[in-house]
């Protein structure tokens, strides 16, 4: 039964160390010795209205945290455990939890509002709580009830409907769970604070009226009552009720056209004259219509326009006057607010939305901004100068070319003008501006820029020269030169005009990155990274003397992190942070150069300099490994090629401490991909390795806690490390294939109906086949019948993802691909596999068919190995 | 619980650079894994096989005097493929381009089947050519290895432009014959395409892959500042009695030079294979019977041997082929040494033959062949171009007996051009609808 615990809670609160700690000790021994009491007596201090508010508290949330975490696997553990618990226990927990609901102390009701969501979450798609909603409706439809409870119970619905679907309801519950929550919002019946949850609780019962959404109705009365509540008297509940509005825009698109007009005065009205959180949400409106108008424009026929679902152009019919008053909000900024990133302001939010409505209708915008631009492009207040330049910087996506076009030739100079002006605002803005309007009408691969040879040179004297300015500026400066270089990748004769000024960009990021006025490491990150788009879209040819100077200056820099004084954990982290965006650049040097053979004699000259820095870097750190130069050792190992042996025996260990890294789990798959890298360079001398390296793979493999992403790239790792070793995989083809089977019957058990799971599992499936690929491919001179057991699984799960539609392009091609190789190296023993295999025949006449030049290809190729082997 | 947060991005940060550098990774990771795996499928194991299995090496008409590579692959060269080969410099990659065509032998009598098993076509006069496109660039090599021409092309990775599949190992290589007066490839086998080895796989699917291939990268186009020169494709026959005629009568936009016969089921054999065949008379080829550096015809037949250091001639074919030899007298006298390659005429004895072999010459010495020459004849062909009249020591002719253990396809065929030739009218009886009835059993050997 229950135990008495208030003194345990209380001293787990104790600002004594050695008290707090001992009571800790005390419940961790409690709740290990015997779960169902301890959960019970939890629950017990929770519904004792006579206990201290502090030990009910924590009560509360050690209740909560029996049940659930942010960690998926140990959310799933918990559930277990939760249903694991005799019976009797559970519904003496599930009643006082409901008790609690009724409690005087607003903390006790609201803890308990949440912990009953946590248990219905586990047990209502078990159908194991059944009366847990009627208990709640009961609450409201009581005629005694307390406000207070009410309150709480519209609460726990919202987070009840929160935490699990509605599929998991019956309808005839999703109906009485939204009138009890549309009653709860009912203005004449119901206090402030029940009307505030009711509004709360039917923003997260929204999903759940897909049924009711689609009867009119009942429809018009949920439209009525949000429409009502978002006009009431208290700020919150008008909060509360756009942001059902907001919810509805995006979940309810396709019947909202009745309700238009109602909802733009609504909203207009709160845009001009409501306070800041409620205008806030009434432009979020807008945004989220033009969130969908903009996916149905990207769905739709382009020939036709038509889509499956209709595109109602709200936007389009609204923009006369909805893109004046989102430009009046334009005018309302904050000093700081280009200083600050914490702030989110009604002039923030309408310049997005504005920009969001010039991606939705596009040329039709101009008009309706230019005048605005012109008006106040030269006004002596700032905010007028700085309105007019966001407005003209936010509608530079959307309308076409031709129509731009004219309007920025024509604003150019004064763009350029504006970056001296005495604002610090208008410069931010304006040099932002810069930045968009390079990253969307500086094209010359297409044939298209607003940047001619000819006011190249004072393009880059000003931005040059702003670099310079306050850190914000500075660092919309780098945007600005990011997209200016990104124009010439790949732009033929064009790329060589960048070219000269190549020396003085890299100089003065360099020193933009140097800075010490900066506050935080914005602009030292902005710099580093637009140094790296420079030199990735710089014209190799030419410039590869300039950047074969760079790389001894980043060296160097890199090499003086080693030096820093670490006192704190802070000194650590600026430093992790430093060497971070240094290994990027070495990283995008490395790749730069390796690209042509005329270059890469510079990195191999300076190999053995390079990788001495890296493992110095990974020596900084006792137990993690740095992810960035993880990922630039891996573009070494492609260039150096073989010779990257000689560093093997030293970079082994960081090697395995990054397999090993399943937390971060980001570090474990970049590793993997470097296995790869290290493969493909070093080929059969990376074997004295792979002994390790399989036995890391497999165990990480099997490792449930570690994110499923990285699982796919695993499996092409081992058709890596069989490419490159050969007959020598052998060894490890039981337990490989063992693993590539059990990762082939996974992508069968996948939910087929989530999306991502529809991508993951095709990853899965590319992954498996290309391990298949490389180990047939290393085997198949030699001792190619090691596979000959393995082959007609393979067929058949080729087979099956033949036949299944959800299979993408990557899985067709690496299927056609490794059917190829099945064939190609197995030969003729795979002659009556093929000839019982009909459906062969149906594949490759798909991918024969296709558009997919590539795929065509390889389908030629596959066809070619098969027909070999049925003519053998 | 909480709504959705409001914030949206604002002045969205223009970079965010190291998702993108791991994205780059990524795709930099896979895309050198297709390659490797491509490569692996490429490394098909006909294409290494340097060494050519068959010794008999078919000489081709080469008009303009080069110089002739050495035959066998040095261990260097052995296990490359083609892309690793491009990577060869100087006379190693002479060396292993030298080796790669698909050579074929002299039609000395009428392949059976030829109606089923065998495709014809008119042979572009030109030089033999081995074009490789790759890295944005395009290199066509003759036969010795020296480069023709290295240029643009619209053929896949054949020019610097922006092409989304232009990965590393898009490359191609191309069997082809230029043609001078229209300045075009004629393309006349498919060797690899974009990466895929096409050498293990049948003409038959070779020929349709290059038909429907070529023509869509654009490279059949007139040329162009990214694409040097017109590529072209030949127009190929069954050979039954109207493909034959076909071949043999109907005009193209190229100089012929003598019918190639196709074997279909065979595969794409580096060296000589007697499953591809050449045949000529004056109608079809100016070059029918061989001519000095001015294109005159030889009053004689000639050929060029090697001499032993037992004083054995033999051709230059692996292993050796005895042909004959000298007295000792005879090679003190005349100061030669080993090595040396001697020009013989074939006199007025003329060659005798037993069962259709040659059995027996009548073989003059001419002299000593031009050094610049590293072949002897049958190999290379009779490039009479070498040898300046001047250089002919012709008092020195002694006439020999010589034994012939073997003969050469070339030698046969020209001698039967002198004597016997081959007409056209024998291979249209032989693929005459009579000839069809026979049910013979398939003797076609496979390459493999």
């Amino acid at each position: 039964m229950a135990m008495e615990i208030t003194q345990f809670l209380l001293a787990a609160q104790s600002a004594d160390a050695n008290i707090r700690n001992e009571a800790e000790a005390n419940l961790r021994q409690l709740q290990q010795q015997n779960l169902p009491g301890f959960l019970l007596s939890l629950s017990v201090e929770l519904v004792n209205n006579e206990k201290p508010t502090e030990s009910r508290r924590l009560a509360g949330i050690m209740l909560k945290n029996s049940l659930d975490a942010k960690d998926a696997t140990t959310k799933e553990d918990l559930a277990k455990q939760w249903l694991a618990i005799d019976i009797s226990y559970k519904s003496q927990v599930k009643d006082l939890l409901l008790r609690t609901l009724a409690s005087p102390v607003p903390e006790a009701r609201h803890t308990s509002a949440q912990v009953i969501a946590k248990i219905a979450s586990i047990e209502i798609p078990q159908k194991q709580w059944p009366e847990l909603i009627r208990s709640l409706l009961n609450n409201m439809t009581q005629q005694d009830s307390l406000a207070a409870l009410k309150q709480a119970t519209l609460e726990t619905l919202g987070y009840v409907c929160e935490e699990i679907s509605h599929q998991d309801l019956v309808q005839d519950e999703v109906n009485a769970v939204l009138t009890a929550v549309v009653q709860g919002m009912n203005l004449a019946e119901h206090s402030a604070e029940v009307r505030l949850a009711a509004t709360r609780a039917l923003y997260n019962a929204l999903d759940f009226a897909l049924t009711n959404f689609q009867n009119e109705m009942e429809r018009n009365y949920i439209m009525k009552v949000v429409c009502e509540t978002a006009k009431s008297k208290e700020v919150e509940i008008r909060q509360a009720a756009f942001e059902c509005l907001v919810s509805i825009a995006s979940t309810y698109y396709e019947v909202l056209e009745p309700y238009m007009q109602t909802l733009f005065e609504l909203t207009s009205n709160a845009v001009k004259g409501d306070e800041e959180a409620v205008a806030l949400q009434a432009v979020e409106f807008w945004s989220s219509i033009c969130d969908e108008e903009i996916e149905l424009q990207e769905f739709e026929n382009p020939e036709t326009g038509d889509s499956d679902s209709p595109n109602y152009h709200f936007i389009e019919k609204a923009r006369s006057s909805l893109v004046p008053m989102l430009l009046e909000t334009l005018l309302k900024q904050e000093e700081d607010q280009d200083q600050d990133d914490s702030i989110w302001n009604i002039s923030m939010a309408g310049g997005t939305c504005l920009g969001l409505v010039a991606r939705t209708v596009g040329d039709e915008v101009v008009p309706l901004v230019m005048p605005f631009v012109e008006a106040n492009i030269v006004k002596s207040d700032w905010r007028c100068r700085e309105a007019a330049t966001y407005a003209f910087g936010s509608v530079l996506e959307g309308p076409t070319i031709d129509k731009l076009a004219p309007l920025v030739h024509a604003g150019f100079d004064f763009l350029l003008n504006a970056m001296r002006d005495e604002n610090n605002h208008v410069k931010d803005t304006t040099a932002w501006t810069l930045s968009r309007i390079f990253e969307l009408l500086h094209c010359p691969a297409t044939g298209f820029s607003v940047i001619s040879p000819e006011n190249l040179q004072r393009i880059l004297t000003v931005l040059l020269e702003s670099i310079k300015d306050a850190p914000n500026v500075a660092e919309k400066v780098c945007g600005a030169i990011y997209y200016l270089a990104q124009g010439y990748e790949d732009a033929g004769p064009s790329s060589s005009l960048l070219s000269p000024y190549l020396t003085s960009i890299i100089a003065e990021l360099l020193r933009a990155a140097d800075r010490t006025d900066v506050g935080g490491s914005k602009l030292r990150s902005a710099a580093y990274e637009t140094l790296n788009e420079v030199v990735r879209c710089s014209n190799i040819t030419e410039t590869s003397q300039i950047i074969a100077e760079l790389l001894p200056a980043i060296m160097g820099r890199l090499g003086q992190t080693l030096e820093l004084q670490i006192v704190s954990s802070d000194d650590r982290e600026k430093q992790g942070d430093l060497q971070a965006s240094l290994c990027g650049v070495l990283q995008v040097i490395i790749q730069k150069f390796s690209s042509t053979d005329a270059t890469k004699s510079f990195i191999l000259q300076t190999a053995d300099q390079i990788m001495v820095l890296f493992l110095r870097v990974f020596a900084c750190r006792s137990s993690t490994v740095h992810e960035e130069a993880m990922l630039a050792i891996g573009a070494l190992a492609y260039a150096t090629g073989p010779e990257f042996a000689k560093y093997m025996p030293e970079f082994y260990q960081y090697l395995q401490m990054g397999l090993q890294n399943s937390e971060e789990y980001q570090v474990c798959a970049i590793t993997v991909g470097v296995v790869g890298d290290v493969c493909r360079a070093l080929d059969d001398k990376v074997l004295p390795f792979c002994d390790g390296i399989m036995s890391l793979l497999l165990n990480a493999l099997s490792n449930s806690q570690l994110n499923r992403s990285v699982k796919p790239p695993i499996l092409s790792c081992f058709g890596d490390i069989a490419l490159a070793i050969g007959v020598h995989f052998e060894k490890y083809v039981p337990h490989a294939l063992q693993m590539m089977q059990e990762a082939a019957k996974a992508c069968a058990q996948l939910d087929m109906e989530d999306e991502e799971l529809i991508d993951y599992g095709n990853q899965l499936r590319s992954s498996i086949f290309e391990a298949y690929s490389g180990i047939l491919q290393g085997f198949k001179s030699a001792r190619a019948e090691v596979m000959m057991p393995y082959a007609q699984h393979l067929l058949q799960f080729i087979e099956l993802i033949f036949k299944d539609n959800h299979r993408d392009e990557n899985v067709t091609k690496a299927a056609v691909a490794v059917m190829g190789d099945l064939a190609d190296a197995l030969g003729p023993n795979t002659k009556l596999l093929f000839k019982d295999s009909s459906f062969c025949n149906d594949f490759m006449s798909e991918c024969l068919r296709s558009d997919d030049e590539q795929l065509k290809e390889t389908a030629g190729w596959t066809q070619g190995m098969i027909n070999r082997v049925l003519v053998s | 619980m909480a709504p959705h947060d409001l914030r949206r991005p604002f002045k969205r940060p223009a970079i965010s650079d190291q998702q993108r550098r791991r994205e780059l990774s990524l795709q930099r990771q896979s895309q050198n894994r297709r390659d490797a795996q491509q490569q692996a499928r490429c490394l098909a194991s006909s294409v290494l096989s340097l060494q050519s299995q068959y010794p008999d090496p078919v000489p081709e008409l080469e008009i303009e005097p080069e110089s002739q590579p050495q035959q066998e692959a040095g261990p260097l060269t052995k296990d490359l493929d083609i892309r690793q080969a491009s990577k060869l410099r100087g006379p190693e990659v002479r060396k292993w381009f030298a080796s790669q065509l698909m050579l074929p032998e002299w039609m000395i009598d009428v392949p059976d089947r030829l109606s089923h098993d065998w495709y014809v076509f008119a042979r572009p006069a030109g030089k033999r050519c081995m074009v490789v496109s790759s890295n944005g660039t395009t290199v066509s090599r003759e036969r010795n290895g020296s480069i023709l021409h290295h240029f643009p092309s619209a053929l896949p990775s054949g020019a610097r432009t922006k092409d989304p599949s232009g990965s590393a190992q898009s490359y191609c290589i191309l069997d082809c014959i230029f043609h001078e007066l229209d300045q075009t490839y004629y393309v006349i086998d498919m060797v690899c395409w974009r990466g895929y080895s096409l050498y293990d796989c049948t003409a038959e699917f070779r020929f349709f892959w290059l038909n429907s291939k070529l023509a869509e990268t654009g490279a059949c186009d007139a040329p162009s500042h990214y694409h040097k020169f017109r590529f072209s494709t030949v127009p190929v026959y069954d050979c039954d009695q109207r493909g034959l005629y076909s071949a043999y009568i109907e005009s193209v936009p190229y100089a012929k030079d003598g019918l190639l016969f196709y074997n279909k089921h065979a595969h794409y054999q580096t060296g000589n294979t007697p499953l591809a065949l050449v045949w000529k008379d004056e109608k079809c080829s100016q070059y029918v019977i061989d001519t000095d550096s001015k294109g005159q015809v030889l009053s004689q037949q000639q050929v060029v041997l090697e001499l032993q250091e037992d004083g054995k001639l033999s051709t230059s074919d692996d292993p050796p082929v005895i042909f004959g030899c000298l007295d000792g007298e005879f090679i003190q006298k005349s100061g030669l040494q080993s090595g040396s390659l001697l020009k013989f005429a074939i006199g007025n004895g003329g060659l005798s033959f037993v069962d259709g072999k040659l059995e027996k010459s009548d073989l003059n010495y001419l002299g000593k062949s031009n050094r610049a020459r590293m072949f002897a004849d049958s190999y290379s062909k009779t490039d009479f171009g070498f040898m300046s009249p001047a250089e002919m020591l012709r008092e020195s002719i002694c006439p020999c007996e010589l034994y012939v253990s073997i003969c050469l396809d070339k030698v046969i065929f020209q001698y039967m051009v002198r004597h016997t030739p081959l007409k056209f009218d024998d291979l249209l009886a032989s693929v005459s609808p009579s000839d069809d009835e026979e049910n013979k059993p398939c003797d076609v050997e496979m390459v493999d």
